[in-house]
């Protein structure tokens, strides 16, 4: 039994225009503990997948099962966080990493002290009482990962977490994630289009191809790729050689 | 440049604000000033009609007056009590059907035709039949202060609700939350500034309402007396009800103000 399984889903988006097939036979399996990037082009349905395995929409056709049993509503065992980091302007910096907890009803006083120690960790506790509107891009993608974070979900589903971010807070940012899921042994699912990214931090990068959107290939990434940090494999020696091949391989499907 | 420099630079940057404002309020006052000299000027030596446009000092006086034998007191507090609760009723029940259509897709398609036969229709013309429903009494005014207000509220409030950034309601979705967490984390805060505004117009047609309510009914109130000097011919009293009726909506618009200023941060 797989931690998560994909079995042939096809999503089609329907329009008054168009009936639109996102995604078409999508098969594959992630186990526990691994991290997952998927990569491809824009349109080819990254987002889409990741809000099927999040539960907010339901695939056309095929399942998804989380732990054998079939996702058909958003459950606290996921953990989705989005394409920006949609904090909540009204809410302080406190306000929102707790929406999780107050949204399922899990306010304890051990949970908060657990979120508010996730924030401490990220470098935020300072800032707790400012409002999202003070804080720069990087440190509010930092919120949005500890209010992901605070639930306790299992597998967590990373849709561009770094696309909008400057390169050097990117490289901090990717650090600090892969070492946090990896004490937490949480499982992960990155969408990306950056190809260094997903060598830097995965241990399967998913090559989708588009329209409609395929898995067209998978790369294993080398084990000793795998237990050092993201920063560190930008920076090995085999690091250019796993970027051309994938490098190439999507202009194919581009 | 040096700190004392820059220091110096900011201090001649914010003694030039300063000067702004300060001859920015001088206009002001200066236009004021003018405006009341110059009429009572136009009125004391009949360069205007005094009997229709009569010249401040007389507004004043009858002020006094009726200050002292309470009228006006009475007249002021009716209008100003009819016009808060129709604003209130108006906002209130506007933001609520603005809820109901957020809640039901399908109702909000029904309603749409009516709410813009409702919008286009000028709603001081259902007085008559308010009137006749409500009796002619206060509640039948404060019904119209609310009128003119409900209808625009609700499309402005619903427009808002409708148009909170998606991805707001997917974090809250994501993590299990139901359709009145949904409304009570998103899109209701989200939309604060939406219902502010609205209160800003709503405070200027209660008014409309309120004051054409009291013409109808012709009981008490500015409204009543300005129709009661529009009889009688007693313009001085047209004229004190105008100035009333200007101080109390710009005092309420203040308040609408402060509110918002309370309730939105940045
Ligand atoms: N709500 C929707 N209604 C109709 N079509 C949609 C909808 N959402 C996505 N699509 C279509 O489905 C396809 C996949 O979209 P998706 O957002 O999953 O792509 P993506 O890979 O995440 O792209 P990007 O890298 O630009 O974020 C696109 O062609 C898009 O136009
Ligand atoms: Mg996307």
């Amino acid at each position: 039994m797989s931690f998560l399984h994909v079995d042939s889903i096809t999503h089609a988006y329907f329009t008054k225009e168009s009936a639109k097939v996102a995604i078409s036979e999508l098969t594959f399996v992630i186990e526990e503990g691994e991290f997952i990037s998927l990569l491809g082009p824009s349109g080819c349905g990254k987002s889409t997948i990741l809000s099927l395995i999040a539960g907010l929409q339901q695939p056309t056709t095929g399942t998804i099962k989380l732990k054998n049993k079939k996702i058909t509503s958003p459950n606290n065992q996921v953990g989705y966080m989005l394409q920006q980091d949609y904090l909540f302007p009204w809410k302080t910096i406190e306000e929102n990493c707790m929406l999780g907890l107050k949204l399922t009803n899990q306010l304890t006083v051990e949970n908060k002290e657990r979120t508010l120690g996730f924030l401490d960790e990220m470098g935020l506790s300072d800032v707790k009482k400012a409002y999202p509107n003070q804080l720069s891009g990087g440190m509010r993608q930092r919120v949005a990962l500890v209010r992901t974070l605070a639930t306790q979900p299992d597998l967590l589903l990373l849709d561009e977490p770094f696309s909008a971010l400057d390169y050097q807070t990117k490289l901090k940012l990717e650090n600090l994630v892969a070492s946090t899921l990896k004490t937490r042994k949480k499982t992960a699912l990155l969408v990306t289009h950056d190809i260094g990214e997903a060598i830097a931090m995965s241990d399967r990068v998913v090559l989708l191809s588009k329209h409609p959107g395929k898995i067209a290939r998978v790369f294993e990434i080398p084990k000793h790729l795998r237990d050092i940090t993201p920063f560190e494999v930008r920076n090995s020696p085999d690091f250019g050689m796993h970027f051309q091949t994938i490098w190439e391989e999507l202009e194919a499907y581009e | 440049m040096n700190s004392s420099q820059l220091k110096k630079q900011h201090a001649s940057y914010l003694l030039d604000l300063q000067i702004e404002k300060r001859i920015v309020l001088a206009w002001q006052v200066f236009i004021l000033f003018a405006f009341f000299t110059i009429w009572e000027l136009a009125g004391r030596l009949s360069w205007v009609d005094p009997l229709l446009f009569s010249y401040p000092s007389k507004v004043g006086n009858l002020f006094l007056s009726k200050l002292v034998d309470g009228s006006l007191m009475i007249h002021t507090s009716v209008t100003l009590l009819e016009t808060i609760a129709g604003f209130i009723l108006g906002t209130v029940l506007g933001t609520l059907f603005a809820a109901g259509l957020w809640w039901s897709r399908k109702a909000s398609r029904i309603a749409d035709p009516y709410l813009v036969v409702l919008n286009s229709m000028p709603k001081v013309a259902l007085g008559p039949i308010i009137i006749v429903a409500l009796g002619p009494g206060y509640l039948s005014i404060i019904a119209m202060g609310a009128s003119i207000s409900v209808i625009i509220t609700t499309l402005v409030v619903y427009h808002a609700f409708h148009t909170v950034e998606p991805n707001f309601v997917k974090v809250i979705r994501s993590f299990g939350g139901n359709k009145k967490q949904t409304f009570v984390e998103a899109i209701l805060p989200a939309s604060f500034p939406a219902i502010i505004s609205t209160l800003k117009v709503n405070v200027g047609l209660s008014w409309v309402g309120v004051i054409v309510g009291e013409f109808l009914v012709s009981e008490k109130g500015l409204g009543y007396m300005i129709i009661y000097g529009f009889q009688v011919f007693n313009f001085t009293l047209v004229l004190l009800s105008l100035v009333m009726i200007a101080i109390f909506s710009s005092i309420m618009y203040l308040m609408v103000e402060w509110i918002e200023r309370k309730l939105i941060r940045n």
